[in-house]
């Protein structure tokens, strides 16, 4: 399943906020198999640089490339393969975790059944509030409901905006197990966190922002 | 990606909008009892006698059904935005217009629709002629589609902001304009034994525009809002 060519790239990246300099011809790139470490200190541009590469923000200098093509021009194509789970990860409180997880599954055009999902909510540890409302669970939980995408999804390139956000440390655990599997099985992960990431058998590369 | 999984994509956002509004029942009713308070308190305020309340029925009812959605429009796309699930729409392989064309159908069965139902009840209240209280539903239901439609590019392209209400009111409000006079002259035509086919043919074609424009300039404007 490695391909040599599956390769996120960006090159002389610049992103201006509020008329602040977040960061200036940033360059980064990416293998298949390969894990990236989004690190700085709080407001110094991760969710930002995020957004840039997954494309819901422009940059303001600077091209995103997937595969080699511009993520512009092969937008429909990149998405499809891209799974993004950002700090609001798009959970409605009013649903329940198997509905919520039912919604993305059409959102990203997948036919999942409910035994992948049902299942997928038993590895995150949410067994047995599959049908109890997400506003009713503690934040935790929330965050792991959302992350049970990460067990549904059959997306090549992952993006995680803070996923360890109030998860305990056994649930840690069970999610950078989960990383070594797909990063093992030819993913990439994007990943932005204040925590050190151990990914059995893959090296976690640092992108230190000023 | 086949045409199947977009209509997939589309069924689930209409079904995952549906129950969101089944489970928030508050904010359903809101549009719905404001459009029948709004006609009712007339009687009161202009006074019983038919002969007037039966001449501005139709513009009554219509403002007041125009008011009625623009107030509840500024929730078709917020909770979306404030807890992340519009940045899943627009990170979804599919045609992002259908997504929002999903939305708007949603919203519409959830607030227009309601409208349409108790309209020829208002219009009984008013002492509208009878042809007039059966024109009244039809001009809504081809009315009030359009008003939806309008109203998400107005939402998309102020969505971001912290205190968009007045701004989309400025920005829609100009957009409503042809769709009330088109709809309150073809109750009125109705309601005086005058042909009104030209009326109504005339909403039919603002629907069709906007149901082909609209969602394409709200996926734009939304693009724009998120970034």
């Amino acid at each position: 399943m490695t391909d040599p060519g599956v390769a996120l790239g960006g090159q002389g990246l610049s992103c201006v906020r509020d008329g602040r300099l977040l960061f200036h011809q940033l360059d980064l790139q990416l293998q298949a198999g390969q894990i990236l470490q989004i690190e700085g200190s709080n407001g110094a541009g991760k969710t930002s640089l995020l957004r840039i590469l997954c494309g819901l923000s422009e940059p303001r200098e600077g091209t995103v490339r997937w595969r080699g093509d511009d993520i512009r021009s092969c937008r429909q194509d990149f998405h499809r393969q891209l799974l993004y789970i950002g700090h609001n990860p798009g959970i409605k409180l009013e649903l329940t975790p198997l509905e919520n997880l039912r919604f993305f599954q059409a959102l990203s055009g997948q036919e999942g059944s409910e035994n992948d999902r049902l299942n997928a909510l038993e590895l995150i540890g949410l067994y047995g509030y599959e049908d109890v409302k997400v506003g009713a669970l503690s934040a935790g939980q929330r965050r792991r409901a959302a992350l049970a995408r990460l067990w549904l999804s059959r997306a090549t390139l992952w993006m995680l905006d803070e996923p360890f956000t109030a998860i305990d440390r056994q649930g840690i655990g069970h999610l950078e197990a989960r990383l070594a599997d797909h990063v093992q099985a030819g993913g990439l992960v994007v990943v932005t966190s204040h925590q050190a990431l151990t990914v059995a058998g893959c090296p976690v590369q640092p992108l230190h922002l000023q | 990606m086949s045409a199947g999984h977009a209509w997939a994509a589309f069924a689930g956002v209409l079904r995952r909008d549906l129950k969101l509004g089944v489970r928030k029942r508050g904010e359903v009713f809101n549009p719905i009892l404001f459009f029948v308070l709004v006609v009712s308190l007339f009687p009161l305020g202009v006074g019983p006698s038919p002969k007037i309340l039966a001449e501005i029925a139709p513009g009554v009812i219509w403002v007041a059904a125009l008011l009625a959605t623009l107030l509840s429009m500024e929730r078709l796309f917020r909770s979306d935005f404030e807890d992340g699930a519009l940045e899943q729409l627009l990170l979804s392989p599919h045609d992002l217009p259908l997504l929002v064309l999903a939305k708007v159908l949603a919203h519409w069965l959830i607030t227009g629709v309601p409208l349409i139902v108790v309209s020829p009840l208002l219009g009984v209240l008013l002492h509208l002629p009878s042809e007039g209280v059966i024109a009244l539903p039809l001009t809504l239901l081809l009315g009030t589609p359009v008003l939806s439609l309008l109203g998400a590019i107005g939402v998309a392209l102020t969505v971001g902001l912290r205190r968009g209400g007045v701004l989309l009111t400025l920005l829609v409000m100009p957009l409503y304009i042809p769709v009330l006079i088109f709809g309150t002259t073809a109750i009125a035509a109705a309601a005086s034994g005058l042909p009104n086919s030209g009326q109504l043919a005339l909403l039919g074609g603002l629907l069709a525009l906007t149901l082909t424009l609209a969602p394409f300039a709200a996926a734009a404007g939304l693009r724009i809002s998120v970034d």
